[in-house]
């Protein structure tokens, strides 16, 4: 495991994204997927919903430079696209805090090492109002102790168990992790009747 | 748990496919198939090169294009030059990587969630994985099937492993029989609406009932397809006799008396009597009407008779987006939402673009005209789900009531080829989510319902009850 991959803390000014059930279609829209590689995904983050709203957060100079993104509940629904986290990283995010967040989108993440982490919502409304009345407002991911640091206040944030160890002993490219287990793998697959014929 | 106590599919698959415990605590869990498409994969390929890994067991490795293929002409090259470069990339990535390939000229290609279970590719007991997310198509089957990311494609193709939390289970009993003019779809929709969106997420559903035995092996697909849109990553169905039946004689499943060892498999995979759960749900399937969704995602439905509802009396949490919904959709609260016009009606999508699901559309589009200025398109789910339609003539019906018959693909269910809505045009539609700007237009919008349901509203040129057309 590289040290560069450890990812005990994610510290730096935070984008509020309000609003629940954002879809991934609504992160990159799919005319954005035609490519072979994730190049250039950065400039469509929010695409569409940027260009019919001047004030959507994406667009507010403000929060350029921000490495944190704080959402609501249920953030990165429907399709799996890796592309959406790919183009949120490539804009600059490097970990998210949110009310909850759905499954797919969840890996993809912990598979690019952001970690995303879970607040209650009350919290997660105070720490929108207090990143909209100082933007410049540092933050502390705390992936380690599951909390996150803000103006003198910290609120409980947590990632589940095993994908904390992952972060924190930066074990999330699951690769090579999953090639240790040497020929264990095709142990069990010799024990599958539809693998070796029924 | 203890001896006497029954285990459920989830667990007997998730056990006969642990490879290990992984130090963070989550199952190393062995994929039996794979199955990978043009968008998600060419990253992976790229990584697999960039590593010097192989593909661990090509052989367990199957693909075919369906997003980006257009569906008037499947001509190559393609006019578009994106998509001809990902086609050219997937067919060079199978061939230097030894993956079969369903390819335009194999006359298997389809939509992945449709070929798979179609050519017995799909079957009970296995883990099944793909760059997708509607992968939860395939439990109908009763497999565990999971959508996954490029990097897990990635995973799976260098050691045919992911890293995964065994998820909690939910079993989601569908009570009674469905009325006439109420599908699979109405079923689905009706589940999310009343779990939510976000109800099925750490968890793997279990679909049984009465209603969910009764069904075919093509509805139980449906239903399997949108667990994902509430939130479960998994879904499935125990296989029974419909499951064996479906899959006698599919180019993939076993023959002759190795079919029959494997039944005895099958059904020693599914779920003992007296397993428990995590949770139970029941649904009257009676009480279940032709659903119509109003919102922005597929948990905003109502029934066709229905109205359009009050965000004020919406769960806490959920009344900003039906806010949002209302305001993208400009519904008015308490309009009906029969009678809203329509501009666009799309049959297709790995939800409802199987054989049955055209002939129910076709029974309401015989003998009748689309309306003037309705944009109407049926867009089959593969290759043999075309040749299938047409042998029955099925085509004709459709062409004779104005529909287009285009090839297959996913066509307008996301836009990434040609097939896409324009401005603020609404679309009845067979597909999965009605996203904001998932159609391809970033003000288009989107109304879900069933194949039979899109046919009516595009003869009537508005969301009508098909019920009263199969009077």
């Amino acid at each position: 495991m590289s040290e560069v991959a450890v990812r005990r803390q994610i510290i730096g000014r935070a984008i509020p994204m309000p609003g629940n059930d954002i879809d991934t279609d609504r992160i990159i829209p799919a005319r954005y997927l035609k490519s072979v590689t994730f190049e250039g995904l950065a400039d469509h983050v929010f695409g569409d919903a940027r260009l019919q709203d001047p004030e959507h957060p994406f667009n507010q100079r403000v929060y350029e430079g921000a490495s944190i993104l704080v959402v609501g509940l249920n953030f990165g629904c429907g399709s799996s696209r890796e592309h959406a986290p790919e183009a949120l990283k490539r804009w600059g995010i490097r970990g998210i805090v949110g009310g909850s967040f759905a499954e797919i989108f969840f890996g993809n993440c912990t598979a690019l090492g952001i970690p995303c982490l879970t607040a209650e919502m009350a919290d997660i409304d105070s720490l929108m109002r207090a990143i909209a009345r100082q933007p410049s407002l540092p933050l502390v991911l705390d992936v380690e102790r599951g909390e996150v640091r803000f103006g003198g206040r910290t609120i409980p944030a947590r990632v589940p168990d095993g994908t904390r160890s992952q972060l924190v002993t930066g074990t999330w490219n699951a690769t090579s992790v999953l090639l240790e287990a040497g020929e264990a793998i095709e142990q069990v697959a010799q024990r599958l009747p539809y693998v070796v014929g029924y | 748990m203890t001896a006497t106590m029954g285990e459920t599919l989830l667990d007997k698959v998730w056990r006969a496919h642990t490879v290990r415990t992984l130090p963070s605590g989550q199952t190393q869990l062995l994929i039996g198939l794979h199955l990978i498409h043009e968008v998600t994969s060419p990253q992976a390929f790229q990584m697999l090169r960039e590593a010097g890994f192989r593909v661990r067991m090509p052989a367990r490795t199957f693909a075919t294009i369906d997003h980006i293929v257009p569906t008037v002409s499947q001509q190559r090259p393609f006019g578009d030059v994106l998509a001809e470069e990902m086609t050219v990339h997937l067919v060079r990535n199978c061939k230097e990587f030894g993956i079969p390939l369903f390819d335009l000229d194999s006359g298997r290609q389809g939509i992945v969630h449709v070929i798979g279970p179609e050519l017995g590719l799909t079957q009970p007991g296995m883990t099944i994985a793909c760059g997708d997310s509607h992968t939860s198509t395939h439990g109908a089957i009763g497999a565990l099937a999971f959508g996954i990311g490029t990097s897990q494609v990635r995973d799976v193709l260098a050691t045919q492993c992911l890293a995964m939390a065994k998820p909690k289970l939910r079993q989601i009993r569908v009570e009674r029989a469905l009325a006439r003019g109420v599908f699979a779809k109405d079923v689905i929709l009706t589940i999310i609406q009343r779990l939510g969106v976000k109800g099925g997420v750490g968890y793997a559903y279990e679909y049984a009932g009465p209603v969910i035995e009764g069904m075919s092996m093509e509805e139980r697909l449906t239903v399997c397809n949108m667990s994902i849109e509430g939130g479960a990553r998994a879904g499935y169905m125990n296989p029974d006799a419909t499951t064996f039946e479906y899959l006698k004689g599919r180019p993939f499943a076993p023959q002759g008396a190795a079919f029959d060892r494997a039944v005895a498999w099958w059904q020693s995979m599914a779920t003992d009597a007296g397993a428990t759960f995590d949770d139970v749900v029941r649904l009257d399937g009676a009480a279940i009407q032709p659903v119509v969704t109003w919102g922005i995602n597929p948990g905003q439905s109502v029934g066709v008779a229905g109205r359009i509802p009050d965000p004020a009396e919406a769960p806490g949490p959920e009344r900003v987006t039906w806010r949002e919904a209302l305001a993208f959709m400009d519904f008015k609260v308490g309009q009906p939402i029969a009678g809203t016009s329509i501009d666009v009606a799309f049959i297709g999508s790995c939800t409802n673009a199987r054989l049955s699901d055209l002939r129910a559309a076709a029974e309401v589009a015989r003998g009748r005209k689309v309306a003037k200025g309705i944009r109407a398109l049926v867009v089959p789910g593969s290759q043999a789900v075309a040749k299938a339609a047409e042998a029955e003539g099925l085509h004709e019906i459709f062409q004779e009531a104005g529909f287009e018959w285009r090839k297959a693909g996913c066509s307008m269910c996301l836009g990434m080829n040609e097939d896409k809505l324009q401005g603020r045009e609404v679309c009845a539609s067979s597909s999965n989510r009605n996203f904001i700007g998932r159609q391809g237009s970033p003000t288009g919008r989107t109304l879900l319902m069933s194949p039979a349901m899109v046919a009516a509203a595009a003869i009537a040129g508005a969301v009508a009850d098909v019920r009263e057309l199969l009077r």
